[in-house]
């Protein structure tokens, strides 16, 4: 089937509990890095809170994806609409003071701000950010260890410093790139149930994994992205329906 | 002794001067990544706004002091928004050679109207005179350079050190992308950081005017020596760059006093040693 029926369809199936309205529709999404043209039109939708996955290989493009939503990657065409807005053409830091949220990859702590300043330096954009109690109550190792330098942390700690940091900025729409990469079990278990406790307090979460076991343990909904576009899309329910396709898609 | 304390005062002046200078530098470079050789331009244009609104508009120093930062700052910003923004993601090259051309451009515009001969700039009123402290005779004017270079100096490594905005441009200052999209108009902030840091070297200015008088190569010639005192101190550190302005002022003082014949060569030669023993500086972070 086309692309655009594919996110259609997928995002048609969401179960009902989940569905709020269509929070975030990207069209045609297309986006190059230099000479290098690495999203070739890709089309999904997420609903307001919903855990969607975007699955793929290495070099498929789902960082671009997140990238690409977040205004980060120089060059883009199509159309991301986020809450109906157009936000193609819009600034990264515009973007951000939308309501859109992003944790990236490499986590991005500042080496010369201590834990504390990481966790408040994104500005808070919008009202209904969780406050700093909430924050600590899930990840009680950051309380401790405020007064360290950030990347003195360990790797699990990182990542929750980095996913902390933009639950207070009131942002309802979080776009996290693979957390639970290079990652002990036992952490990966805990941003596994902090990923569930946020969806429960009302965050839509677009979260890029390899990891697929890890996946299946959140999420609502996946795409499976191949060569800059998206090849298919499913909900949770139609999973062990579609584990051997996957296992296709992903070689694993 | 007499005249060892007063090198040693001499030394501190000029080390006030190439602590605010230097701290606008490290500043910049920093959040620009540009090495801004018309840093010294600014210097001088902070001493001639003084020296304008004194005999042009009748305002006297004190406002001189607070307004040709800020008059000087807004042509920095100005500069930083039509050409210093293009070179983001270049070469440091290239910033060196536009700071270096604007520089040149502005000490010949003022060079052609005021000669090269030095303007006069009265100390104001309330700082004439001195003190005789029992071990030497500090003119007060001076005193006043030192202990307000030091207040300024502190206060703006407080503003980067611990405040908020601070975090914002240290964190800029690392990954200046991902600050953007947690929200932060980051463009704005370079613009304002680049004014911030010729506000500086504007101050120094106005603060030289009495002494040095007002002359359009006064920068020029002050400029090579904060370079070195930058170089030493370890670029992009605001502590070190305070320090080592200080230091380096006394430095240079006590050789004068000791062996006047290498005083004028001194900070280059510890600059020499500094490379070769650490080139990231004395206080510098590795790259």
């Amino acid at each position: 089937m086309p692309d655009t029926a594919i996110a259609e369809a997928s995002a048609k199936a969401t179960t009902k509990a989940a569905t709020g309205g269509n929070i975030l529709q990207v069209r045609n999404l297309e986006a190059w890095y230099g000479e290098s043209h690495i999203l070739h039109g890709i089309n999904f939708d997420v609903n307001a809170g919903e855990v969607v996955t975007l699955l793929g290989r290495n070099g498929a493009g789902k960082t671009t994806t997140l990238k690409s939503i977040m205004g980060i990657i120089g060059k883009r065409t199509g159309s991301v609409k986020f809450n109906n807005q157009e936000i193609i053409r819009a600034t990264s830091d515009k973007i951000a003071r939308m309501g859109i949220a992003f944790c990236p990859e490499e986590r991005g702590i500042f080496s010369s701000l201590d834990v504390r300043e990481n966790l408040m330096l994104p500005p808070v954009v919008r009202e209904g950010g969780l406050p700093l109690d909430q924050i600590f109550d899930l990840f009680p190792n950051l309380k401790e260890r405020l007064g360290s330098q950030g990347t003195k942390l360990s790797g699990g700690e990182q990542q929750m410093l980095a996913i902390a940091r933009i639950l207070r900025t009131g942002a309802s729409f979080l776009m996290l790139d693979e957390p639970t990469e290079g990652l002990a079990p036992v952490i990966i278990q805990q941003i596994g149930h902090t990923i569930a406790r946020l969806k429960k307090e009302g965050f839509t979460i677009l979260l890029v994994e390899q990891n697929f076991r890890f996946a299946s343990t959140v999420a609502d909904r996946y795409y499976v992205v191949e060569h800059g576009k998206i090849i298919d899309g499913f909900s949770n329910a139609e999973l062990a329906a579609n584990m051997d396709k996957l296992h296709t898609y992903l070689g694993v | 002794m007499q005249a060892l304390y007063a090198q040693l005062l001499v030394g501190l002046i000029n080390g006030s001067f190439y602590a605010l200078l230097s701290l606008g530098l490290a500043v910049i470079f920093g959040m620009l990544n540009i090495i801004n050789f018309a840093h010294g331009a600014v210097y001088m244009m902070g001493a001639f706004v003084a020296y304008f609104l004194l005999n042009l508009g009748g305002i006297n120093y004190w406002w001189a002091l607070l307004l040709a930062p800020i008059i000087v700052g807004i042509f920095g910003m100005i500069l930083e928004r039509t050409m210093l923004q293009w070179l983001t993601g270049l070469d440091h090259l290239y910033g060196l050679l536009l700071t270096f051309g604007i520089a040149l451009i502005v000490q010949g515009v003022f060079q052609n109207y005021f000669g090269s001969s030095g303007l006069p700039y009265a100390i104001p009123d309330q700082l004439k005179g001195g003190m005789n402290l029992g071990f030497m005779f500090l003119p007060i004017y001076r005193g006043w350079v030192v202990v307000f270079s030091l207040v300024v100096c502190i206060a703006t490594w407080f503003l980067i050190e611990k405040t908020r905005l601070g975090a914002y441009l240290r964190a800029a200052t690392e990954n200046p992308t991902l600050v953007r999209a947690f929200g932060v108009n980051v463009p704005r902030m370079i613009t304002l950081t680049y004014g911030l840091g010729v506000g500086l070297a504007a101050l120094a200015g106005v603060l030289s005017a009495p002494i040095n008088q007002v002359r359009p190569l006064m920068g020029a010639d002050l400029i090579i020596v904060v370079f070195a005192v930058v170089v030493i101190g370890g670029m992009g550190s605001i502590m070190g760059s305070i320090i080592t302005g200080f230091a380096l002022g006394v430095i240079e003082g006590l050789t004068k006093y000791f062996y006047p014949e290498a005083s004028n060569t001194v900070v280059f030669v510890l600059m020499v040693l500094v490379l070769l023993v650490k080139p990231t500086g004395l206080t510098g972070r590795a790259a």
